[in-house]
């Protein structure tokens, strides 16, 4: 445990760092013009619409949602890789086929269209 | 320096006060300077490519060019729109720089005190979960950038924020699936430990069980440079129709913490490569007995090592700057494409290839 430590250290420097570089920035920057200068950019035309009432493609949705089934097979990957030797042949089978059941879906996701984008 | 260890206890000592000064070198001296200078090599670089000079006004070579641009930032006025979603607006860009600094903590930059005999680690910490540490750090990043995407309420921002994590997250499958192969070679997740099974198995990971090696060199090459947001998958920031995407709205010292991000992401990316398949601070053929001389023993060994993966970092960080210079960027749906259909099988089948000869070795 104690090798971890020092990342809580850095983690603390980090901090630091964002904090003192901002309030150097507090006391060095010129100030806000404010009224027409704070609207959403917009190519110099004024806004019709905030981002924010608009609604957005379902597909990044969509591959958000198929991005944690793979991740999650990454994050089982992980152990297996690093027990290799020890799990040998049984492993080796095991880790396939759940990589196998994880092929069916993607070939299956795919089939459906799910992964082309246009 | 005795009286300090006296006061202070062991364990605190050699945990926390000197890393903190390690980390104090390694972020002040080493990775600050590195991406100011990176910043003035990349428009260089990027200059020669183009037949132009670069900046060469301030200083001789342009060489005081970082200095000036920290100092127009730090001047710079401070715009928050004012539809804008005010905490989170100024949260996005500090969870984009914050990770990706504490990555450097677990960075191999050179050999431990065990392997040179001096008395000294030449890097921060070692834990034994080194890989996963670095992937859980790397992916904070995409919230930064979806956060600041979303909470400028503008639609440039939006629509950059949106393409940026679906980018960002599509990578991130055949990233991790590549740094498997490299766990499989070595039976260890700790960043040092990788290195010392490169020196002990007398070859890079990238030459290992050939061509799969190489084939997981590539793919975590390439999702690296789709991760870091860089050219040619810049798409996020793409400038010629998102304006400058997901940051379009930021301005001042605010707008330099996601600058920073991208270059520190940049540099961690290229430094896990070496690492991982290049035999991070260990010199190119670490068993051939006629290439000593490459260790110059004339040096403490833990600098020569420093010295090694510097040359190989800066090597990676080149080629980031020539990919800028050379690719047009790809179209979304063929970016999403080459993630989807491309390198995740692929990725899988190198999986499968390694694992199977691996087997028939045992």
């Amino acid at each position: 445990m104690a090798n971890y430590i020092p990342i809580l250290v850095f983690v603390l420097v980090a901090i630091g760092f964002l904090i003192v570089s901002l309030m150097a920035a507090r006391i060095f920057r010129h100030g806000g013009k404010g009224g027409t200068n704070a609207d959403p950019y917009e190519c110099g035309n004024e806004a019709d619409s905030l981002a924010h009432d608009h609604r957005f493609s379902i597909r990044y949705y969509l591959i958000a949602v198929l991005f944690v089934i793979f991740d999650v097979e990454t994050i089982f990957l992980f152990p297996w890789a690093v027990m290799f030797d020890r799990l040998a042949l049984f492993g080796f089978i095991e880790m396939m086929v759940f990589l196998a059941i994880l092929v069916v879906g993607y070939v299956y996701v795919w089939n459906r269209g799910a992964l082309d984008w246009a | 320096m005795q009286e300090l260890r006296d006061i202070l206890g062991p364990t605190l000592f050699y945990y926390a006060f000197s890393p903190a000064i390690k980390i104090a070198v390694v972020v002040f001296v080493g990775v600050l300077p590195l991406i100011s200078y990176l910043v003035l090599a990349e428009r260089k670089i990027l200059g020669f490519i183009q037949v132009r000079t670069g900046p060469n006004r301030v200083g001789p070579w342009g060489l005081f060019q970082p200095i000036a641009d920290i100092m127009k930032l730090l001047v710079k006025e401070d715009v928050i729109p004012n539809k804008a979603v005010k905490w989170a607006f100024v949260l996005a860009p500090c969870l984009v720089v914050g990770p990706a600094f504490v990555i450097f903590a677990v960075i191999p930059f050179g050999p431990s005190a065990a392997q040179t005999g001096g008395g000294l680690d030449y890097f921060i910490t070692d834990v034994n979960i080194g890989v996963l540490f670095v992937v859980a750090l790397a992916t904070i990043g995409v919230y930064g950038i979806i956060i600041g995407g979303w909470s400028s309420n503008s639609k440039f921002s939006l629509l950059g924020g949106l393409r940026s994590a679906a980018q960002m997250i599509s990578y991130e499958v055949p990233q991790g699936f590549s740094l498997v192969i490299p766990l499989l070679m070595a039976g260890t997740m700790s960043l040092q430990g990788i290195v010392g099974a490169q020196l002990e198995q007398g070859r890079w990971f990238l030459f290992a069980f050939f061509p799969f090696g190489l084939i997981a060199f590539m793919i975590y090459l390439i999702a690296g440079v789709a991760e870091s947001n860089r050219n040619p998958f810049d798409l996020p920031e793409a400038e010629s129709e998102l304006v400058a995407g997901f940051h379009t709205e930021y301005t001042g010292m605010r707008f330099a913490l996601f600058f920073l991000g991208e270059y520190a992401n940049m540099i961690v990316i290229s430094a896990v490569a070496v690492t991982l398949f290049l035999g991070g601070w260990a010199r190119p053929f670490p068993n051939v007995e006629a290439l000593s001389f490459l260790d110059a023993s004339f040096l403490p060994a833990g600098l020569v090592g420093v010295l090694w993966f510097s040359l190989k970092l800066s090597v990676f960080l080149f080629v980031y700057i020539w990919f800028r210079g050379t690719f047009p960027r790809y179209r979304f749906d063929q970016l999403m494409d080459l993630g989807w259909k491309w390198l995740i099988p692929l990725s899988l089948v190198t999986l499968f290839a390694v694992g199977l000869w691996k087997v028939l070795l045992l």
